[in-house]
C-alpha cells in the first residue's frame, strides 16, 4: 500500500511539527478573499520537511475535536489580549467575523463602534441580558397580551413574549443548524442575538447543540478547513488548495479515520478527474441512467454459446462454464488479446468522419462513446463492490482456517492490502474514463491510456488471483504471486496519478468541455 | 407543539371574521388549521392581471409561524396562475419572504398576501422565470425544500 503509506507519514511527519505554524502556514493570513495573487505553484511543489512532494498530493493536516478548540482558544486568547476585552465578547467578535483575526483587528482599530455594532456587541449592550414584564404588551408573533407575560427585546427593541422566543431559537439551532448569526425575529432587523442572550433565552436541552453548533462555525468559516464527511468522524481536515486551484489540481486528503476525499467538493476520492469534470459526469449519468441502465446489469451472455453467465467477483476475465469460452466482461472481446499491444479494450475508437456525416449518425456516434466510457466507469464501481464482498468471504473462510491450521494472524495481512490495493485502484480506474470521457486527443493521451491499460491489467490479474479458493490462497507461492501483484498495481497507479496530476498542473490536457472559471464547487459545508 | 400554531391561527382567524381583510384580498376557506386557501385579485389597471382573480393556497405547519407557511397559487377554471418572473407555471412561487432566511414570524396571512399583491402591482413583465418548463417538469420537492436564488427582489 505504498500510496496509503505515503499519505500517513505526510500526517504524520506534520503532526510532529503541529504547534509550530511558522513557516508551512496554510492558515495563514491570505486565507480570507485575497484570491487575485499569483499562486504559479499552487502549494503541489513546497516540500514538506525534505520529501519532495509528487505532483497529485497535497499538504494537509487532520484536526481531532479538541486541536479545533484549541484553536479557537488561542485566538480567543489573542483577542481578548490584545483588545483587553472580555473573552466572551472575543468569541462573538471573532465569529462575526468569521475567525479571521486580521480583519476583525483592523476593523476594530478603524472603527471600533461600528465593529461591536455588526457583531452585536454595541457598548448600550454592556447590561446583562433580563426577561421583563412590561405592563399592556402584546406579543407580536403569538399575539397574546395576557398580564404577566414574559418578554424579552434585544437592543432595537423588538419585543416578544418568551415561549414564541425559545420556539425561534428552537427551529433556529434544532431545524436550520444555525447558532452564531441568529438574527432578531422582527421583520427585516439585521441585530444578531448574542450569545449571553442566547443563554438566557435557550432552554437546557438546547444549550448543548447551540454551543456544539458554535464551534462549528470556525470550521465552515474557513476556507482552509473542511469537516471529514465520513459518517461519526468529528474530525476536520486544513488543506490550502483552494476554489481556483481545482482546474489544476485534485486535492484528495485521508483523514485519519481512514476515509479519502477531496477537499475541493467533499466526494469521495476522484483523482484523476478534476472537481469539475466529476460534476459534469455525474450530472450527466443522472441525466441519461436510463440509457445506461443496462450496463450495470449482473448477468450478460457468453458470446459464443450464449448461455447466461453471472459475475460474482470482481474480475473481469470470464471463463465460460459450458463452452469455456474466456473473453471480457467489459468489451466482450477475447481476453487472450488483451494482453497484446495492439488490442485496446480501454480506449474508443473514434469513427472517421465519413462514418458520421448525417446528425443521427453523429448522435450515434456520440452515444456509442459516451456508453464505451460509462460501461468501463460502472464498471469498475461494480467489481470493486464485488471484490469487497469476496474479500469479506474470504476473510471469514480465512479465520476458520486459521483456526484450524494455527496459522498466525499477521500471515494473511497480504490478503486485506491486497484488496486495499483493489478497492483503491479501481476508484481510480474508474474515474480515469470519466476523466478520458472529457479528453480531447493529443499527442498525451496515448501515454495516459497506456497507463490506464497498465494499471487495468494489473488490477485484472490481482482480482483473478483474488478468486481462487482458500485452500489455494492458503498456499506460500499463490502469496508471494499476491504481495508481488499488490504493490505493482499501486506502482502503477502512482505511475498514472503522477503523469496525470503533472500535466493537470502544467495545462497540458485539452477538455472537450469548458471550465466555469471562478469555479462554484458547493455551498458551504454545513452538517447538522 | 401543535397547540403553538393553532392558537396563532385562531387569532387571525378570528381578526380575520371581525375586521376582515383589505380590499383585493378575500379568505375562500379556513376549515382547519392546516390548510386554508384565499382569492386575490389586483386593485390598479395592470393589463397582466386586469380582472383576473387568483387562487393561494396557504399549508401550514405545527411551527408556524416560526416556519414560514408553504404558499402557492392553484389553478382552477376561473383562477389562473398570474404571469410573473418569479411565479413558476405551476403555482410555485421564489419570494425570499417565504423562505427560511426572508421569513420573519411576525408575519401572518395578511401581511403574505398584501406582498403577494403588490409583486403582482409592481410588475410590468409579461413572462415566467427562466427554466420554468424544466423546472415545471423536473421538480417533485416541496416548495420549502427548493433553493431559490433570490437574485432579483425588485422584480
Ligand atoms: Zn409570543
Ligand atoms: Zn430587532
Ligand atoms: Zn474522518
Ligand atoms: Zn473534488
Ligand atoms: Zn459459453
Ligand atoms: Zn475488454
Amino acid at each position: 500500500m505504498d500510496t496509503d503509506d505515503e499519505f500517513m507519514s505526510t500526517v504524520s511527519s506534520e503532526d510532529d511539527m503541529l504547534p509550530d505554524d511558522s513557516d508551512n502556514d496554510i492558515s495563514g493570513d491570505d486565507d480570507f478573499g485575497f484570491d487575485d495573487e499569483p499562486d504559479p505553484d499552487l502549494g503541489i511543489q513546497q516540500d514538506i520537511g525534505q520529501n519532495k512532494r509528487a505532483p497529485y498530493d497535497v499538504s494537509f493536516r487532520v484536526y481531532e475535536p479538541q486541536d479545533i478548540q484549541q484553536q479557537q482558544d488561542v485566538l480567543i486568547d489573542e483577542v481578548n489580549m490584545i483588545l483587553n476585552i472580555s473573552k466572551e465578547e472575543s468569541a462573538i467578535l471573532l465569529r462575526h467575523f468569521r475567525w479571521n483575526k486580521e480583519r476583525l483587528l483592523e476593523q476594530y482599530m478603524d472603527h471600533r463602534e461600528k465593529a461591536l455594532e455588526a457583531a452585536g456587541l454595541s457598548q448600550t449592550t454592556s447590561a446583562p441580558p433580563k426577561l421583563e414584564v412590561i405592563p399592556g404588551f402584546c406579543c407580536d408573533i403569538c399575539c397574546e397580551d395576557e398580564e404577566g407575560l414574559q418578554s424579552f427585546a434585544l437592543k432595537c427593541g423588538h419585543r416578544f413574549c418568551v415561549d414564541c422566543y425559545r420556539h425561534y431559537l428552537g427551529q433556529k439551532i434544532r431545524e436550520e443548524g444555525e447558532a452564531a448569526r441568529i438574527q432578531c425575529p422582527a421583520e427585516g432587523c439585521n441585530i444578531i442575538i448574542d450569545a449571553r442572550s442566547l443563554d438566557l433565552l435557550v432552554t437546557a436541552e438546547l444549550t448543548e447543540r447551540y454551543h456544539k453548533l458554535l464551534n462549528r462555525t470556525y470550521v465552515e468559516d474557513k476556507e482552509t478547513l473542511k469537516w471529514c464527511p465520513a459518517p461519526d468522524c468529528q474530525n476536520a481536515i486544513e488543506c490550502g488548495i483552494k476554489k481556483k486551484d481545482l482546474t489544476r489540481i485534485v486535492p484528495t486528503v485521508a483523514c485519519s479515520c481512514s476515509h479519502r476525499f477531496c477537499f475541493g467538493c467533499i466526494l469521495n476520492d476522484h483523482q484523476p478527474a478534476p472537481c469539475e469534470l466529476v460534476k459534469k459526469w455525474l450530472k450527466k449519468c443522472a441525466d441519461d441512467s436510463e440509457t445506461a441502465n443496462w450496463i450495470s446489469a449482473n448477468t450478460k451472455e457468453c458470446p459464443k454459446c450464449n448461455s447466461t453467465i453471472e459475475k460474482n467477483g470482481g474480475c473481469n476475465h470470464m471463463t465460460c462454464r459450458k463452452c469455456k469460452h474466456e473473453f471480457c466482461w467489459m468489451c466482450m472481446g477475447l481476453w487472450s488479446e488483451h494482453g497484446t499491444s495492439w488490442y485496446n479494450c480501454n480506449r474508443f475508437e473514434e469513427k472517421s468522419g465519413t462514418d458520421a456525416r448525417d446528425a443521427q449518425a453523429k448522435s450515434r456516434v456520440s452515444l456509442e462513446r459516451y456508453l464505451h466510457y460509462y460501461n468501463r466507469y460502472a464498471n469498475h464501481e461494480q467489481s470493486a463492490r464485488l471484490d469487497k464482498d469476496l474479500f469479506a468471504k474470504t476473510e471469514k473462510k480465512m479465520v476458520q482456517l486459521q483456526k484450524e491450521s494455527g496459522m498466525s494472524w499477521i500471515e494473511v495481512q497480504y490478503l486485506s492490502a491486497a484488496s486495499m490495493a483493489l478497492q483503491t485502484c479501481r476508484q481510480t480506474l474508474m474515474w480515469t474514463y470519466a476523466f478520458a470521457f472529457y479528453l480531447a486527443r493529443n499527442n498525451l493521451t496515448t501515454i495516459f491510456e497506456d497507463n490506464q491499460k497498465d494499471l487495468e491489467l494489473a488490477v485484472e490479474s490481482l482480482s483473478e488471483m483474488f478468486e481462487k479458493p482458500v485452500t489455494e490462497l492458503a498456499d506460500s507461492r499463490l502469496k508471494v504471486d499476491i504481495m508481488d501483484k499488490t504493490s505493482y498495481c499501486n506502482k502503477r497507479r502512482i505511475i498514472l496519478l503522477d503523469d496525470t496530476a503533472r500535466n493537470l498542473s502544467e495545462g497540458k490536457w485539452i477538455f472537450n468541455v469548458e471550465f466555469s472559471n471562478p469555479t462554484p464547487i458547493s455551498g458551504p459545508s454545513s452538517r447538522k | 407543539m401543535a397547540g403553538f400554531a393553532t392558537k396563532r391561527l385562531g387569532k387571525e382567524l378570528s381578526k380575520i371574521n371581525s375586521n376582515s381583510l383589505p380590499p383585493g384580498i378575500e379568505l375562500v376557506s379556513a376549515d382547519n388549521f392546516e390548510e386554508w386557501f384565499l382569492d386575490i385579485r389586483v386593485l390598479d389597471n395592470n393589463p397582466l392581471y386586469l380582472n383576473e382573480i387568483y387562487r393561494l393556497k396557504f399549508r401550514f405547519s405545527a411551527q408556524y409561524p416560526i416556519e414560514p407557511p408553504e404558499v402557492t397559487f392553484v389553478k382552477l377554471a376561473d383562477r389562473p396562475i398570474p404571469i410573473h418572473p418569479h411565479i413558476y407555471s405551476n403555482g410555485i412561487i421564489c419570494l425570499d419572504l417565504l423562505g427560511q432566511q426572508g421569513w420573519s414570524p411576525v408575519q401572518n396571512v395578511e401581511s403574505v398576501c398584501m406582498s403577494l399583491q403588490s409583486m403582482l402591482t409592481g410588475n410590468s413583465r409579461n413572462e415566467r422565470p427562466a427554466g420554468d418548463e424544466e423546472f415545471v417538469r423536473a421538480n417533485r420537492l416541496r416548495p420549502k425544500d427548493i433553493d431559490f436564488y433570490y437574485d432579483d427582489n425588485n422584480v
